[in-house]
């Protein structure tokens, strides 16, 4: 129930700036969202998105600009207003309390009650019927969220907003942490909120799924709208170009690298969170992209790998000798480095510097006499920071002020710079702008150039073929079918990745690394 | 201002924050005419320094376990214990010397036993530590057959003396001892390997494994290093009191963790330093030496120390999110 061009928008934002300090976070930025119409929010990082919806939400307060509402002047003096005038974030790290159950959580803040005490009855019923309208009415209403999954924490968390009557609907990088079932299903939630008049502001960087689930768009660089239009016609390159400001001639550069003779061979490796043993060998300059629904072992399998798990069973045996030590440590000793895929919770200690995040695997160089000399570290990290062209002040500045995709390189060159030979990868672009992506990918290219062996591991199709040599499918917990990249199709690895086998698309045929 | 003065001046701000504190204290009983005929003098500021001797040396092993992401509540408990069994071993004839490390080894095997449960039973510090609190002082109350443990007067009881021998020391030797252990322990936090994985245990664990950090590791050295530091503490309190007591030193360990958070150590562990530790003890002990001095009674001094752990760290949050 889109309403016509003519209709008055349910939000406008005009003219809305924003300064931090000497940065212009929002330069002027316009923006138009009609009743019951998804649109998204297209930018790299850093492009000012978040600001944009802070101050949507009324959690920064705008240095000039204006904000309606069905017509009506909105000016929020925080979140809580902005809530009450209809505006509900869903945002990327899910906000509901892991021990309360799925309707106290829905309803929190929103209790029905007579003179304080509960009243459970209409709470059940009217959580019911709002988790009817996200066509997830077989939640369980008296179990712990946290032993919920993330697709269905997520469920919980818009349901919450609609009990909230909220009109619109901020939806930030929903899909990041879900896997491909999960995604399919929030994207009918999504079709269906637009049935019940809601508004949904979606932003992503898997521009194929904007392509699919929005009406329109907006794109937002250096923080201006720079280009807006209906989804429909309009070329995914075109809107690439807009966010980038400049011809992406290549997304996924190609780098030339030949296989060598195998480096890595695990043979019937048990984790114990791993469902059954696996069994793979990579070999010196190549790629193995991994494909995969989440909880199917991919990121299980590298856990145990190296040492993060607690590993049953199994060899694992790289450049010929048999690794036997448990821990992480041992295995950085023989080589092993992993990029873990939460790089916020893991992979990065946030409210460190960038030398002590990049250096911390290997301390060694940096040491005279026993001491540490702080000013050597700097200066390591500084050669890196210079490397993989990461954006920050210096190596002394905090890792959480950086953004996600320079938070990733960050990540990756502590591998590099622990000159790691064997690279477990676990979701390295999730979450990160489209120019540090093509940067990462051109990392991994020229890593397999030099001779090192890759595991990739990731849930974005397009990249997985791009990328990889050889592509190994897990479903269920095991490895259940690896061919040749060039061997494989999107259709095809969904179809092994969702059924567990897939149909022959083409003979496969060894590719040559060219 | 531009960032970069900004930045400049907030790294001043960091680094003297806990300074001024210090000195708005000394400042206040300073201008207070009743006392600071004798606040001022020398001889009060070495018997402060002697009074802050036993917190301070607690303080300075509990700074390495807040910065790991730990607590340790056994530590006045451990202390008691300590004196008790230095003060067993005089009595029962030890040398003195062996008397001294025997009370530093019982608070090493504490803190190691601590860290050994923290890290093999995966359990949370705080339940460790809150156990091992009364499996402490239960045993100190054992062996010293649950009362006061007479020792004959040996040279250990001078470590605590206000006026040392020989004079040129000027200050009790237990507190050039702090003063030697706390520039060691700050060296060492800032500029080794083992300081380093300190501070990545306490800001992120998981990244300090995914780093290759021997994580268990360096959390048993913490806390065994951290009762060793107890230890000390205890044979201070033995040589103060020439008996070993074994209810000595209740609720002190609150006293050891106030300490740290108002020298800016967090309790999410990741940030803390020896120098806002030494800081936070002598803010306390001039507190409570103006206080007596005024003739206030004990429970003003409590609700005042209490005051400033607030307001010690409502000003370090105020800080952090400046930047």
């Amino acid at each position: 129930m889109t309403d016509g061009p003519g209709a008055p928008p349910v939000l406008r934002m005009a003219g809305v700036s924003k300064s931090f300090g000497a940065t212009r976070a929002l330069d002027d930025v316009s923006f138009e969202l009609r009743r019951g119409e998804v649109h998204a929010l297209i930018g790299e990082n850093g492009a000012g998105k978040s600001t944009m919806m802070k101050v949507l939400s009324g959690a920064v307060v705008p240095d000039a600009g204006r904000m309606e509402i069905d017509g009506r002047p909105y000016v929020p003096s925080g979140p809580l207003d902005g809530l009450r005038s209809g505006v509900a974030m869903i945002y990327q790290e899910l906000t509901l309390a892991p021990h309360m159950t799925v309707e106290e959580n829905v309803c929190l803040g929103r209790e029905v009650h007579a003179g304080g005490w509960l009243d459970r009855e209409s709470m059940r019923r009217k959580v019911r019927e709002t988790l009817e309208l996200v066509r997830h009415p077989e939640l369980p209403l008296d179990v712990p969220i946290g032993r919920l999954s993330v697709g269905a924490k997520q469920v919980v968390e818009i349901a919450r907003a609609l009990l909230n009557k909220s009109r619109i609907l901020v939806m930030d990088e929903p899909t990041s942490s879900l896997a491909l079932e999960d995604s399919q299903r929030l994207f009918e939630i999504v079709r269906g909120l637009k049935d019940q008049g809601v508004s949904v502001i979606y932003i992503s960087h898997f521009l194929e799924e904007v392509q699919r689930v929005a009406d329109r768009f907006t794109v937002l660089r250096d923080g201006r709208s720079v280009g807006a239009g209906t989804m429909a016609g309009t070329r995914l390159e075109a809107i690439i170009q807009l966010m980038v400001g400049r011809e992406l001639t290549e997304l996924i550069p190609r780098v030339e690298h030949a296989v060598g003779e195998p480096v890595l061979a695990v043979d019937g490796l048990k984790g114990r969170r791993m469902a059954a043993p696996v069994s793979l060998s990579v070999a010196k300059g190549e790629i193995l992209g991994i494909a995969g629904l989440i909880g199917s072992g991919r990121t299980e399998t590298l856990r145990a790998l190296f040492g993060l798990d607690e590993v049953e069973g199994g060899t694992i045996v790289v450049s010929g000798a048999a690794l036997r030590g448990r821990a992480p440590w041992t295995r950085i000793r023989r080589g092993l480095g992993l990029l873990s895929e939460d790089r916020q919770g893991e992979g990065l200690a946030l409210n460190l510097s960038i030398a002590d995040n990049l250096t911390l695997s290997d301390l060694a160089p940096y040491r005279r006499l026993g001491l540490l000399r702080p000013a050597l570290q700097r200066r390591g990290a500084a050669d890196w920071i210079g490397r993989l062209q990461i954006k920050a002040r210096g190596p002394a500045q905090k890792v959480g002020d950086l953004s996600g995709g320079n938070q990733q390189k960050v990540a990756l060159a502590r591998l590099l710079h622990q000159k790691a030979s064997v690279f477990l990868l676990d979701e390295p672009t999730r979450g990160i702008d489209v120019v540090s992506k093509s940067q990462i990918y051109e990392w991994i290219g020229l890593l397999a150039r030099e001779g090192k062996a890759v595991l990739f591991v990731s849930s974005y199709l397009p990249e997985l073929l791009g990328v990889s040599d050889t592509i190994a499918v897990f479903h269920r917990g095991a490895r259940v079918e690896s061919r040749p990249a060039a061997a494989w199709d999107a259709a095809s690895l969904m179809a092994a990745a969702t059924v567990g086998r897939a149909p022959r698309a083409e003979p496969p045929s060894p590719r040559s690394a060219a | 201002m531009s960032p970069k003065r900004r930045a400049r001046l907030s790294q001043a701000l960091n680094f003297f924050g806990p300074f001024i504190g210090l000195l708005l204290v000394i400042a206040l009983f300073a201008l207070i005419p009743e006392v600071q005929g004798r606040f001022l003098r020398f001889a009060n500021f070495k018997s402060v320094a002697t009074q802050s001797v036993i917190v301070a040396l607690g303080a300075l092993g509990m700074t390495l376990i807040i910065i790991s992401g730990g607590i340790d509540l056994s530590a006045a408990s451990n202390i008691a214990l300590s004196s008790v069994i230095a003060a067993y071993a005089v009595n029962a004839g030890a040398a003195p010397l062996v008397a001294l490390l025997l009370g530093v080894a019982t608070g090493g095997l504490v803190g190691l036993a601590n860290g050994s449960l923290v890290t093999r039973l995966r359990l949370v510090p705080f339940i460790v530590t809150l156990g091992m609190m009364g499996i402490a002082r239960g045993a100190g109350k054992w062996i010293a057959g649950n009362q006061k443990i007479d020792a004959p007067m040996t040279w250990i009881n001078d470590l605590m003396a206000k006026s040392p021998r020989p004079s040129w020391l000027l200050l009790a030797p237990g507190v050039w001892i702090v003063i030697v252990f706390a520039v060691v322990l700050a060296v060492a936090l800032r500029s080794t390997v083992f300081g380093r994985h300190i501070f990545a245990v306490g800001s992120n664990e998981a990244t300090a494994r995914l780093c290759g950090i021997r994580t268990d590791r360096v959390k048993v050295l913490v806390y065994a290093l951290a009762g060793l530091f107890c230890g000390l503490s205890g044979v201070m309190e033995f040589s103060r009191l020439t008996v070993g007591d074994p209810t000595v030193a209740v609720g002190l360990e609150l006293d050891i963790i106030a300490a740290v958070v108002i020298g800016g150590g967090s309790l999410n562990g990741g940030e803390g330093s020896i120098l806002g530790t030494m800081i936070g003890v002598l803010i306390m002990s001039f507190l409570r030496n103006g206080c007596t001095m005024m003739g206030w009674p004990n429970y003003i001094q409590e609700i005042i120390i209490g005051a400033i752990i607030v307001v010690a760290v409502t000003l370090d949050r105020l800080r952090h999110r400046k930047e």
